[in-house]
């Protein structure tokens, strides 16, 4: 008898973990979603703080965020996929692939904030390039290399080797059987591993509180060196800088539930459009 | 002509390939090329064991012994939280869930798995600070606990999705073949897919931990942010992640408490390093031991 | 032999499903105590399928139904009060690849019955011994029971889990391709080793070489495409079929 009591406690266990885990997520999202909602409106999406913070809305830090997303993809898509080819096309020798390997995982285990001193020292300092969109773009898109890279050399290897070989008994190149067959093969794969990156850099605070990020402007960033608002910062700023906390922490909630719509929208189609390309995949 | 564009694109792909390398390198270089002069105020032994963090004072004291005890405090209590509730979760996915609730439940958590730090930190602010403080009868709920328990429940998916993983891996022959002879699903469990998985759920809570320690934002705002030695879990901690963050803004360029805070990055950057190192070891044993059967 | 043996399994008008798809139907099929029952036909036609229903392994298969009832001595072993663990402890299985834990190779042939129960030290390494000497292994790992069983080689590997099925005490053993992967040495010692082991336990075996089918049994069902086409003592399958198709099948025309 006894397996089967020690059976029942243990699932029992699991099932609570479950509940414990979902009522604490739960509860985060709803309390956002319910106190953010009321401060949600056209105005707030469309419209600029005003009164030192404590009215209007964050149209600029959304505006922003999108800016330091686009940059940062123009960083780490060229160089990710370029990488994935290099290690899934390429076959190179053995400690080389696996010094490559080792640096991607232990890039993508670098803390956020050492990422945003990189950023300061080599890019805000050394390249005098301020505090800017273009430091903080720079900065995201070393930080999302790694999941970018991974999520290319999935869909590079999802695509069947025997087309690769058809491809090159017809008497293609190398590089015209990356570029007529493996590419347009894993094109939607790497899409998603770009859209994943994107939900990813969205949320980052802590890389570009020294490189791009700035509490209040007036206006829109109109170049690439000018500095930005973002919505996780702007998050941060409404709870810890101002002057009138009570009146920010209403803000604070609406600004919290748009940079979660943002953020667990882009995840959800990303998330979404990998689950059917496995599927496609035969996984 | 075409051979000429075939080598042109061979060798960039060279160069892209190393491109994550290129930048460990430079992030490595740069840290502790910037960490450097304070261990020339600041013996690197007295700044690691140094009780006493007054950077602007003067003279200034750069002792980071209470922010690596913050950390590890910090991360402490959230591995208590996320480890059992993550691999019970996982558990409960793979053993468990049919598969409708499987197929609900695995998006749900990866997608949350994606909610930003600062979030969390938000939350760990307006809701559960507040309830400590009224819990405990705190003068502050921003505290070790409070960050612990929000880094705790940030840390939750990540967790529950790397055993998952590593659960899914165990070759199903080897439960069924558990099952025929006569063992129930709990011993099966017990007795051979979780030593089965074990070195890759060591794994995930490893990287669990390594993750913690690098978390900025989340203790940033709710750790409380006192720069002393430790004592309990109801006291304001400054973690070293939350010391560089909220002083970078304020540290002049160049200065001693400059240096300082890439000093903190330095120490940072190799703690997580050995972590990662770590679970890469470990993991590589889990491929290792059931590398025959895959 | 001759002298009607008892019927120790038996199958009744079962069909089985995955999901809508119908894979096994209507099969009725006696399997004789002290007897091997080979499972014969084509990739494909279900018989894997059906040897695990006799230990209720497909009880895993998330959207599959039975049809029919399995008797076991006399007992429909699908009736909800039956203790699944209790019908696979009396009915055990080899499966098509060797599956040792990665544990040593001790605590692998002692599993079943250290989940039972035992834990007497002594009482385990006899069982285990014993197990082994059974399978005819015992010679060869005796000196390194305590090594991790994926360094053996596979046919070791598959004798191992034999010996690990009989430390349990079964009555009936279920091979499921049992020398698919291994090569013809191994596959014959598998083979002697099936045949010593008649004498103790009542065998089924499933298999896509007909020789060894022809080798080893004493009946033969010969199933397609999911149907019973023909069951009956080996000799009489082989030599003289009654139908067409087994006949086809066993001169090589299709499979």
């Amino acid at each position: 008898m006894r397996p089967e009591i020690s059976q029942k406690i243990g699932f029992s266990l699991f099932k609570l973990s479950l509940f414990i885990t979902l009522f604490f997520l739960g509860t985060i999202l709803w309390f956002i979603a319910i106190r953010g909602y009321r401060v949600i409106s056209w105005e707030f999406l469309t419209t600029g703080p005003r009164e030192a913070m404590t009215e209007g809305g964050v149209a600029p830090a959304i505006i922003g965020t999108f800016y330091l997303v686009l940059g940062s993809l123009i960083i780490s898509g060229p160089l990710g996929v370029g990488c994935a080819i290099y290690l899934c096309e390429y076959n190179p020798p053995g400690p080389i692939a696996n010094i490559i390997k080792a640096s991607i995982n232990n890039l993508a285990g670098v803390p956020s904030v050492v990422f945003g001193l990189f950023g300061l020292g080599v890019f805000v300092k050394f390249f005098k390039f301020g505090v800017s969109l273009l430091s903080g773009s720079l900065t995201l898109g070393i930080l999302s290399l790694p999941l970018v890279i991974s999520s290319c050399q999935e869909a590079l290897l999802a695509v069947p080797h025997s087309w690769r070989e058809a491809s090159l008994a017809l008497g293609a190149s190398r590089l015209e059987t990356i570029k007529r067959v493996v590419l347009p093969a894993a094109f939607p794969g790497i899409l998603t591993g770009f859209i994943l990156s994107v939900g990813r850099v969205a949320g980052e605070t802590a890389p570009i509180m020294f490189t791009a990020a700035t509490f209040y402007m007036r206006g829109y960033p109109n170049s690439i060196f000018s500095e930005v608002m973002a919505l996780p910062y702007h998050l941060y700023a409404l709870m810890t800088e101002g002057i009138y906390p009570e009146k920010q922490v209403p803000i604070a909630y609406g600004c919290a539930l748009v940079l979660l719509i943002v953020v667990l929208s882009i995840s959800t189609v990303a998330i979404i459009l990998r689950h059917r390309y496995r599927i496609a995949h035969g996984e | 002509m075409n051979r000429y564009k075939e080598i042109f694109f061979h060798w960039l792909f060279v160069v892209l390939g190393f491109s994550a390398l290129a930048f460990l390198l430079a992030i490595t270089l740069l840290i502790f090329k910037e960490a450097l002069p304070i261990f020339k105020h600041t013996p690197f032994w007295a700044f690691i064991s140094g009780q006493f963090w007054y950077p602007t004072y003067e003279p200034p004291d750069f002792g980071i012994l209470p922010l690596i005890l913050a950390s590890f405090l910090v991360t402490l209590g959230a591995v208590v939280v996320a480890a059992p509730l993550g691999i019970g979760t996982a558990l409960y996915l793979t053993e468990l869930a049919g598969r409708r609730q499987r197929a609900f439940l695995k998006p749900l958590l990866e997608i949350l798995a994606g909610v930003p730090s600062v979030v969390y930190g938000f939350f760990g602010m307006v809701v559960l600070a507040p309830f400590f403080q009224k819990a405990f009868q705190l003068p502050t709920g921003l505290c070790a606990l409070t960050a612990s328990l929000t880094l705790g429940i940030m840390s939750i998916p990540f967790i529950c999705s790397l055993v998952e993983d590593a659960l899914s891996v165990v070759p199903r022959m080897f439960r069924e073949a558990s099952l025929a002879l006569g063992a129930n699903h709990w011993q099966t469990l017990t007795r051979v897919v979780i030593p089965a998985a074990g070195s890759g759920i060591s794994t995930a809570v490893i990287l669990g931990i390594s993750r913690s320690i690098g978390e900025t934002m989340t203790v940033l705002m709710v750790a409380g942010g006192a720069a002393v030695i430790p004592k309990s879990f109801l006291q304001p901690v400054r973690p070293m992640t939350a010391t560089i963050a909220a002083e970078m803004a304020e540290a002049p360029f160049g200065s001693a408490h400059y240096h300082a805070l890439f000093g903190i990055a330095a120490v940072l950057f190799v703690l997580t390093l050995i972590f990662n190192v770590l679970a890469e070891a470990v993991c590589q044993r889990f491929r290792q031991k059931l590398g025959s059967k895959l | 032999m001759e002298n009607k043996p008892s019927v120790r399994l038996q199958t009744i008008q079962v069909s089985f499903f995955y999901g809508e798809k119908k894979v096994l139907h209507n099969i009725s099929l006696d399997i004789y105590q002290n007897s091997v029952t080979a499972i014969i036909g084509p990739s494909g036609c279900g018989k894997s399928t059906f040897i695990r229903l006799l230990n209720r392994m497909n009880d895993l298969i998330p959207g599959s139904r039975l049809q029919g009832t399995i008797m076991l001595d006399g007992q429909d072993i699908y009736q909800p009060q039956v203790n699944v663990v209790e019908l696979r402890r009396k009915v055990g299985m080899v499966f098509q690849k060797p599956n040792p834990f990665p544990k040593s190779i001790f605590e692998n042939v002692a599993y079943g019955p250290v989940v039972k129960g035992t834990r007497d030290r002594l009482l385990l390494q006899n069982i285990v011994e014993q197990s082994l000497r059974k399978s005819a292994l015992w010679e060869e790992v005796k000196d390194r029971l305590y090594e991790n069983a994926l360094t053996l080689s596979g046919g070791q590997q598959q004798r191992l889990c034999i010996a690990r099925c009989l430390a349990v005490e079964p009555e009936v053993i279920l091979f499921d391709e049992p020398c698919a992967s291994l090569d013809p040495i191994a596959t014959q010692r598998i083979e002697e080793l099936i045949t010593e082991l008649k004498k103790e336990y009542t065998i089924v075996i499933v298999t896509h070489n007909m020789q060894q089918a022809a080798r080893v049994s004493d009946y033969t069902a010969f199933f397609w495409l999911g149907e019973l086409v023909e069951f009956g003592r080996t000799e009489k399958i082989f030599t003289v079929p009654e139908n067409k198709r087994t006949e086809e099948y066993l001169a090589g025309k299709f499979g």
